[in-house]
């Protein structure tokens, strides 16, 4: 779709710069006349959204970083000076704190999205692939950043966190505690720990922004996937990006910071967890430890396993199972409109990491409506990898789905509209 | 010019490879600093041994003392504490060994093995698991149980049940008198 440019310099200025620099003409041509499939719904503004949210967090953290102190003494002060003492301190950390949650949820959406209509199928795999790369880049970020304000819970998160590799001991001894000493540059985490993780926070941001810039690259070579996963095949099926997309993005991310507003302004704390407005205590663990919100179903898969090292292997597994779905499923059709068992089977899969994040949420021995949530968990992690492993490569075989219509002009505007070509 | 094959390698193929060698040899000195910059510093490595006094500690108490970052239990366990961990078949025990600085790494986790003194027992307080630190006198065993992840340790620090793999480590220490400790 990203076929020969149509830019026209209009003036002496433009047309001396397209010859030495044609960034007006790449604007031109993925923002101004890109050819997108008409019938975009609701569920595809989550890339502007997610674009937006990358970009409130870098001008907050910005700002904030003039007044955090990276030191195990200082970071937890410095941090109640920014919330009571700094000019607008408060909003700009409630915004950057409250902003990962709205991430996260942003990127969860547009993940779903992108499994229900097939779109890491043939051909946008890299764009997939560098869609998994920005999530797990994301999760470190957060993390990092987590740790930052040096509470209760910023401590244990980065002590339990980087404890994952010394599971490594059990594949080659001392190896994951030599690995585990050179992440925190102590014997523990402390104050080493701190400043090369606000370091690290400070970087990672700029590497998303790197990555997104090939992830918007990967996607305007093959063109927008759409909603009944099928090809453009010319133009009465796209429409000029701007201005029926600009405008649709504009209109649902003004939702979306109606929300956000709404989050930083009526419950600023609503995600947050009271222990960590507790300065962090390297001789007490706070009795509920838990993750944030949306690393709760992987630390629940964590948690379900009841060896070390194959709990860690689980967790890693679940992330780097998401890099190979696109060889996983192989149904020849990618919308789920179409597909009538994985449409089911989808919907039990987010409602099965909705109870893994449940079970996250509540303490190892609990029990939850007559059930244990551990064998609750250990079911719902069973279904994560079967979801994938199991049930995409198998209706690949045995599913019949429904036809597909002949094009998005004929199935947007009707049987009247120009045929094809 | 046209391009001839021969089958020794030419001087070129020497220079090729040993130019490569030596760039590579130079990335990974140039590398090395900025790993080896994340390993804990000399002030850090630079690291005092502690001593704890003993006194106030008792009879079934159990203190948290703070030993190269990390806590540490001292447990003046009651008679009935040592002889529960002393009756555990070692069979029963998932992690076999004594994990003991005092004593050689392959030795037992025999609830002996496990204490110089059988009313003092000094164990580290991270759980063997993430990282926790483990709370006293909870879980199914009476030792510890870790809130994190549910592993549970019995009255000599093993660990009898849940994530963790090992039991919680000994570190090397020595009585200087009835009532005092250095440990490290």
């Amino acid at each position: 779709m990203s076929g020969p440019s149509t830019y026209v310099p209009q003036t002496g200025f433009t047309r001396w710069l397209d010859s030495r620099l044609p960034i007006l003409r790449l604007a031109h041509d993925t923002v101004w006349t890109f050819p997108t499939p008409r019938n975009l719904n609701f569920w595809y503004a989550f890339g502007a959204i997610l674009t937006f949210c990358l970009g409130v967090q870098i001008v907050t953290g910005i700002v904030l970083a003039m007044h955090y102190v990276p030191n195990a003494n200082l970071a937890f002060d410095s941090v109640e000076n920014i919330m009571r003492d700094v000019n607008y301190g408060w909003l700009l950390r409630y915004v950057h704190s409250n902003g990962a949650s709205m991430f996260f949820l942003a990127v969860y959406v547009h993940m779903f999205r992108g499994l229900y209509y097939g779109s890491y199928k043939a051909p946008r795999e890299v764009l997939w692939i560098l869609g998994v790369i920005i999530y797990l880049l994301m999760v470190v970020t957060a993390f990092m950043g987590y740790v930052l304000p040096w509470g209760q819970m910023s401590f244990w998160a980065a002590t339990v966190i980087t404890n994952l590799f010394t599971s490594l001991d059990q594949v080659i001894p001392h190896l994951g505690s030599v690995i585990a000493t050179w992440l925190w540059g102590d014997f523990a985490v402390g104050d080493a720990t701190l400043n090369r993780f606000f370091s690290l926070h400070y970087l990672l941001p700029f590497v998303i922004a790197a990555v997104v810039g090939l992830h918007i690259w990967a996607l305007h070579v093959p063109g927008n996937n759409n909603p009944l996963g099928i090809d453009v095949k010319g133009p009465q099926d796209s429409l000029p990006f701007h201005p029926y997309y600009t405008v649709k993005d504009a209109f649902y991310t003004g939702l979306f910071a109606i929300l956000f507003a709404v989050l930083v302004f009526y419950a600023p704390e609503f995600v947050g967890n009271p222990d960590n407005n507790i300065p962090a205590n390297p001789l007490v663990t706070p009795t509920d430890i838990v993750p944030e919100w949306y690393l709760l179903p992987f630390y629940a898969m964590l948690r379900s396993v009841p060896q070390k090292l194959i709990g860690v292997l689980v967790l890693v597994g679940s992330l780097v199972t998401l890099a190979f779905i696109p060889w996983l499923d192989w149904s020849p059709v990618r919308s789920n409109r179409f597909r009538p068992l994985m449409k089911q089977l989808f919907w039990v899969f987010v409602v099965d990491c909705v109870v893994l994040g449940y079970c996250g949420s509540q303490s190892v021995d609990a029990v939850r409506f007559g059930m244990p949530m551990v064998v609750v968990a250990r079911v719902a992690t069973a279904y994560y990898f079967a979801f994938f492993w199991l049930i995409m490569p198998i209706l690949g075989l045995i599913e019949t789905p429904k036809p597909l219509p002949d094009s998005i002009a004929k199935s947007v505007l009707g049987p009247s509209a120009a045929p094809a070509e | 010019m046209a391009i001839t094959t021969t089958a020794e390698p030419t001087r070129r193929d020497f220079l090729y490879i040993a130019t490569g060698s030596v760039a590579a040899v130079g990335a990974a000195a140039c590398a090395w600093p900025l790993i080896d910059q994340m390993n804990p510093s000399s002030a850090v490595l630079a690291l005092a041994s502690i001593e704890v006094d003993l006194t106030p500690i008792q009879v079934g108490q159990s203190v948290t003392v703070k030993f190269r970052g990390h806590p540490l239990f001292v447990r003046r366990r009651t008679a009935k504490e040592i002889a529960a961990a002393a009756a555990v078949p070692l069979s029963d025990l998932p992690d076999q060994l004594a994990r003991n600085e005092n004593l050689p790494d392959d030795a037992p986790a025999t609830a002996a093995n496990r204490d110089i003194k059988p009313e003092w027992l000094i164990v580290s307080g991270v759980c063997t698991h993430l990282g926790c630190t483990p709370t006293a006198f909870e879980g199914d065993y009476g030792g510890w149980l870790c809130h994190c992840h549910g592993s549970m340790y019995d009255t000599a620090g093993r660990i009898r049940k849940g994530p963790a793999p090992q039991n919680l480590a000994i570190p090397a220490y020595s009585f200087l008198s009835d009532s005092r400790i250095k440990v490290g």
